[in-house]
């Protein structure tokens, strides 16, 4: 077997793990005093963790120079997608309950339900066009459409930031770790550029 | 010549099997204390004393005598569960999850224990727990508690009304508002050693506000002390307002002329004010308070004009903005 499909199947259970044990803490009836906020944190949480993740593939392709981890992408991708819909769900149905007047009123009111509503919108976007036949059917426009994800991670931190009271250790290192993956990509994207004027010119 | 003879000891003689096995757990429970020094004889009794006291702190705790019943408590609403009420805590000194307090907070020693009476007042000092609470009678009051995070319990405090404490201390005319503050001990709290928060907690209340009979001091829930995460020793109940003006672990009691910057207002003075009144019609900020969940429920309940308080409080606010009021 290629080292990338070992991965991307050891990479797939893990990232499956957390639904997993909650899951199982559900079963256990073991979701604090508060089962919904629980859940709804949680799902959140793995959401912007998953991609964060998804944006450090790059990254990790110029540093190390293995091109096939970018097979890792869309899949991490999708699973980032699969977290934000449970978060999705979990306010749709076991917060509001169906209540669509109050939910369209958290929606044009609430800044930080807006940007929330927002974010899962353009990842629902990319999940969507996440297809080897969208891919060759947007040609060029697939690139330019999947920088969202750029602007939903963006939209997404400002999004929990504004959900709690304090700024809370989980919002600080996915904060970090999401400044310095852009961070690499902007000065990769300037680098690279600087190098390749001299070639051009000849 | 080698001679092989069984040994007089077998290992079971030297350490316990249950300790051996916990051993981890004792390295961790011992750790600071001089063990190095003592015997292994003299050593399982002090991890087992150590151990006691750490769930002591977090658990159930004394079981208090003589509380008698008060016509104050709210009827009619069913108790939240004693494991709801000492597990799912905001108290950042603890750490800013909510499950931190019942993890963290057997840190602290809430005995022996010493309050501070300041300010505009006769009479004036520092005070043991057990002498400033001894001249009055505890009472029982169930009470339902709103976060501003949209949840709410129902809670049987034991605690003294707040006013018979004020009137032991006499304050003097210059004395318009109370202020509390919590213990700041960062080797016992360690949220205090962030900058999370502006340390230590403070809250206050306006003079006739805290001589309302509705608001107490509480020591105590479901006639047990009240355990670490709660707020122990000694804390603020005052159920119209929105639950961060419950300041916990009280060290400071001051009577003073000015309206006193409470830590939430100090932190987000657009979103925290000062009177922070339960209110469904005025919005938090960045979300609604027209509704809460009641822990233990699934459905939303609609949040009630101070908490349902309003027939015992809303004088107080005659003639003011009720908009002005959170």
């Amino acid at each position: 077997m290629k080292p990338i499909v070992l991965a991307k199947r050891i990479i797939f259970a893990a990232a499956l793990i957390p639904a997993a044990v909650l899951a199982y803490n559900a079963y256990q009836g073991d979701l604090t005093a508060n089962p919904i906020e629980y859940i709804t944190h949680f799902t959140g949480d793995w959401a912007i963790r998953f991609l964060v993740i998804t944006l450090a593939i790059t990254p990790i392709r110029r540093i190390t120079r293995w091109n096939p981890i970018i097979q890792l992408r869309r899949m991490l991708g999708l699973f980032a997608f699969f977290y934000a819909t449970l978060h999705f769900l979990t306010w749709f149905v076991l917060d509001w309950f169906f209540d669509f007047k109050q939910m369209a009123e958290d929606i044009a009111m609430r800044p930080f339900i807006t940007l929330g509503m927002a974010t899962f919108v353009m990842l629902l976007a990319l999940a969507l066009t996440s297809t080897q036949r969208s891919i060759r059917r947007l040609g060029r426009k697939w690139t330019q459409l999947h920088r969202l994800i750029y602007v939903a991670t963006a939209t997404g931190l400002f999004h929990f930031w504004l959900a709690r009271k304090t700024v809370v250790p989980q919002f600080q290192v996915v904060l970090v770790a999401a400044i310095l993956l852009l961070g690499f990509r902007a000065w990769w994207t300037l680098r690279t550029r600087t190098h390749a004027r001299p070639s051009t010119a000849h | 010549m080698l001679i092989r003879r069984a040994p007089d000891l077998r290992y079971s003689d030297i350490t316990s099997k249950s300790l051996y096995l916990r051993r981890r757990e004792f390295l961790r429970e011992a750790a600071g204390a001089a063990i190095g020094a003592a015997a292994a004889v003299a050593i399982s009794p002090l991890a087992a004393t150590v151990a006691a006291q750490q769930k002591q702190g977090t658990g159930h705790g004394a079981k208090l005598a003589n509380v008698k019943k008060s016509p104050l408590s709210t009827a009619g609403e069913k108790l939240t569960a004693w494991d709801d009420i000492t597990s799912y805590n905001n108290f950042y000194e603890f750490g800013p999850y909510k499950e931190d307090p019942k993890a963290e907070a057997w840190r602290l020693k809430p005995r022996p224990w010493t309050i501070t009476v300041e300010g505009y007042a006769e009479k004036k000092g520092t005070f043991g727990f057990d002498e400033f609470i001894q001249p009055y009678a505890l009472e029982e009051r169930v009470y339902r508690m709103r976060c501003v995070e949209a949840w709410s319990m129902v809670i049987p405090w034991v605690g003294i009304p707040l006013k018979d404490i004020i009137a032991t201390y006499k304050p003097t005319s210059q004395a318009k508002y109370v202020e509390f503050v919590t213990a700041f001990n960062p080797a016992q709290m360690p949220g205090q050693t962030t900058r999370m928060l502006p340390w230590p907690y403070v809250e206050g209340l306006r003079m006739d506000e805290a001589n309302n009979p509705l608001a107490i001091l509480a020591v105590g829930l479901y006639e047990e002390s009240l355990p670490n995460q709660d707020g122990a020793p000694i804390r603020l109940v005052v159920p119209w307002k929105y639950g961060f003006k419950g300041v916990k672990s009280i060290a400071k009691i001051r009577f003073v002329d000015y309206q006193p910057k409470n830590t939430w207002q100090v932190m987000t003075p657009n979103e925290y004010g000062f009177y922070a009144n339960v209110n469904p019609n005025v919005d938090h900020p960045r979300w609604s308070q027209a509704s809460e969940r009641r822990i233990g429920e699934f459905f939303r309940r609609k949040t009630l004009p101070f908490n349902g308080y309003a027939d015992q409080v809303a004088s107080l606010y005659a003639g003011m903005d009720p908009k002005k009021l959170y």
